[in-house]
């Protein structure tokens, strides 16, 4: 077994031997800039869910310059690994902490509870601590606004719906989303096909595939790549960009795109973390407040369905208009919401059903 | 002039243990010619992605928790993959032994005892055993490539996981989110340094390891499983069963990645959650080819994959290496793991074309 013995050696000299030198790159706590981390769930480098929290962090380093030091961790799997993760960037001198997927969550409070003088950011979740906020997007309003746009847009009465996890969020984008495409044309239906991640280009363009085999004339997502918008275009029907305006990926297909704008956001926490006045909270915010914007309206947006879009938007920001006002029977006929009635956010949160018309 | 590519008549035998040590060398200075090239600092991309896990003791420990399943993993698979039959489906029969383990939790999350623990245990080691033995009866009674029906079963096992996490086994106070309650202190690993992650089945795990070994090189049944691999022709002649080989590798490697899929729910993540391993089963067939199927030579090879694993994030975080360069770092390894095996086993040899011409 000498060639056993020879690697361990070698491993451990290798260890040994540097160890001194490793000093030289290990950062020092303290002093210096305000480190900050950030943990994605996908790669940046495409458009998308992690795409949108880097340009974020861009922005805060655009705005604070030498008095942050900001890095990332990419494609982070959920669950175990992402422990070690966030261990290593607060071990590693990060000050302040964004883990910017639901699967973060019970990680990031792990890690808060031994490291209680770092701040951590959870986007997604329903979990606080002393340490840990959390923050969220209302995109169920961008949904719904995409919805007026589709009801109009849509001749086949069929929209494809490519899903990721069947979680409340992606439950309540859906029926936001379809409240308001049937609010313009009752007979609209929504065939919704899971792919189980949150990222896989090849599977999402296999679902969306398959949707417009169905008779499906406008694919939305609620993944993270552009395979949806460029199936769509390839295909000559219309699309929802996700997460990032993504004409570029089909300039025809793309009718608009829910907008993630996280850059004010992070700006305002850095700050409040740099001048101690970071607090623990719970942050749910849409149109209104510019987490959740819509990109330009595409080619294939009639007048007809921007005038629609338009008031649902401005209706949302000015109060007037709750995407889930009642009555809302889900689609099995069991009245969900009474009318005249608005959910609460923690209903919202709840929700495990579909409305009428959803075929999941 | 061409090329001729000839057998070695007696490939060496240490240039055959050496090469993943000259591969593991190779890599790491290709990977750092890489990283200048990108425009990053050679040294510190070095010492960020090779050193600096080592340095430490949460870098140490972590490297343990992470190599732990696949050591478990790849010990298994090695015997399979010397007998022959390659059992490619450890990533759902991990999935399974996490589902049968983690379903025993569930079960007893009012109770407690040190009875759980176990009882979990042989419980994983059993859901694992159960997924792998549908392909060995297929492979058996049918003669169905094991390859194939092992593959396919872990995605069936992925959503069999997706249909409990999402449906009777989600966390009743968890909001909706696809996550079961959180195991109690009677069913999660003990962890063996405090403030670290390192738990008790990391222990195990070398353990079993080292059980392998003994079986492999020690008892009769080993050398069965040698000599099927090697010939099945003259094992049937010596009177051992083909069939009871397939049955025993393909149920022990299906144990193993059960039990390991029941450390990881029990260990670092305490729960049931739909994404329970990153592709352990996955990369555990990349562990035991590095460890030259060799269960001693696996542990190495399950620290090396697991550094480069921990060494590709802190690249990330140190120096602002791109993610990507973990997997093309891995990619280097194994193309050059084959790449001089293929040297160790064949010569190359230039031929004037006037003498090669008959």
């Amino acid at each position: 077994m000498l060639h056993v013995d020879r690697r361990r050696l070698l491993l451990g000299a290798a260890a040994l031997g540097t160890t001194a030198l490793a000093g030289r790159i290990l950062p020092a706590r303290a002093a210096g800039p305000f480190q900050i981390g950030f943990l994605y769930v996908g790669p940046v480098g495409d458009f998308g869910w992690s795409y949108q929290h880097d340009k974020g962090r861009k922005a805060v380093e655009a705005k604070f310059g030498d008095q942050v030091k900001t890095s990332f961790v990419e494609s982070v799997a959920e669950g175990p690994d992402s422990e070690r993760v966030i261990r290593q960037l607060a071990s590693g001198g990060s000050q302040l902490i964004f883990s910017t997927s639901f699967g973060f969550m019970n990680s990031a409070l792990k890690v808060a509870k031994q490291f209680p003088a770092v701040k951590f950011e959870q986007a997604t979740g329903y979990k606080t601590a002393p340490n840990v906020a959390e923050y969220n997007g209302r995109f169920y309003e961008g949904r719904a606004v995409c919805g007026a746009i589709a009801g109009h847009v849509s001749k086949s009465g069929v929209i494809g719906y490519v899903g990721s996890f069947p979680i409340p969020e992606v439950v309540m984008g859906i029926n936001a989303f379809t409240l308001a495409a049937r609010k313009i044309n009752p007979a609209i239906k929504v065939k919704v096909i899971w792919v189980n991640s949150w990222f896989d280009p090849g599977k999402e363009a296999d679902a969306a595939k398959s949707l417009i085999d169905q008779g499906a004339d406008i694919i939305c997502t609620h993944t993270d790549s552009s395979a949806i918008v460029q199936t769509a275009e390839a295909r000559g029907v219309h699309a929802f960009g996700q997460d990032s305006d993504m004409k570029q990926f089909g300039p025809n297909a793309h009718l608009t795109a829910i907008v993630n704008h996280w850059d004010d956001y992070y700006i305002a926490r850095t700050k409040a973390a740099m001048d101690g006045s970071w607090k623990e909270q719970s942050v749910w915010e849409g149109l209104k407040d510019g987490i959740v914007e819509m990109a330009p309206y595409g080619p294939g947006v009639t007048d007809a369905a921007r005038a629609a879009a338009e008031a649902t938007r401005t209706g949302i920001i000015a109060g007037t208009l709750h995407p889930f006002t009642g009555p809302v029977k889900d689609n099995k006929g069991t009245v969900r919401i009474a009318a005249g009635a608005t959910p609460g956010d923690a209903d919202l949160f709840k929700q495990d059903w579909y409305v009428e018309g959803v075929q999941a | 002039m061409r090329i001729l590519v000839e057998p070695r008549r007696q490939p060496s035998r240490r240039l055959w243990t050496l090469t993943p040590i000259l591969a593991l060398v190779l890599t790491m200075a290709i990977a750092t010619a890489l990283f200048a090239a990108l425009g990053y600092d050679a040294a510190d991309s070095f010492m960020a992605f090779f050193v600096s896990p080592l340095t430490d003791l949460t870098g140490l420990t972590e490297l343990a928790v992470k190599g732990a399943p696949l050591l478990m993993i790849a010990a298994g698979l090695a015997m399979a993959f010397r007998a022959g039959v390659s059992n490619i489906g450890a990533e759902g029969q991990l999935i399974m032994g996490a589902v049968a383990g983690g379903g025993v939790a569930l079960a007893f999350w009012e109770q407690s005892g040190p009875w759980i623990l176990p009882l979990m245990a042989l419980a994983g080691i059993g859901g694992g055993m159960a997924w792998a033995a549908i392909p060995a009866f297929l492979r058996v009674r049918f003669a169905v490539s094991e390859i194939l029906t092992s593959l396919m079963l872990t995605y069936v096992a992925d959503l069999f996981l997706n249909l409990l996490v999402y449906g009777p086994w989600r966390d009743p106070d968890g909001m909706n989110f696809p996550q079961s309650r959180l195991f109690n202190d009677d069913e999660t690993l003990g962890i063996l340094v405090d403030g670290t992650r390192l738990h008790t089945g990391t222990l195990v795990a070398l353990v079993l390891a080292l059980a392998v070994w003994v079986v492999m090189t020690r008892s009769l049944l080993g050398f069965r499983i040698r000599t099927v691999g090697a010939s099945a022709a003259a094992a049937r002649y010596a009177g051992f069963g083909n069939d009871r080989v397939i049955w025993f590798t393909l149920l022990a490697s299906g144990g193993l990645a059960g039990l390991a899929g029941l450390f990881e729910v029990a260990g670092p993540i305490g729960q049931i959650i739909p994404q329970i391993t990153p592709g352990y089963g996955f990369t555990a067939i990349i562990v035991a080819f590095l460890g030259r199927l060799h269960p001693l030579g696996i542990v190495p090879a399950a620290l090396v994959v697991a550094l480069s694993y921990i060494g590709g994030e802190n690249a990330q975080v140190l120096v602002g290496l791109p993610k990507a360069v973990t997997g093309v770092v891995q990619g280097l390894l194994l193309f050059i793991l084959l790449a001089s095996d293929f040297l160790v086993r064949y010569r190359l040899r230039l031929a004037r074309r006037a003498g090669a011409a008959a």
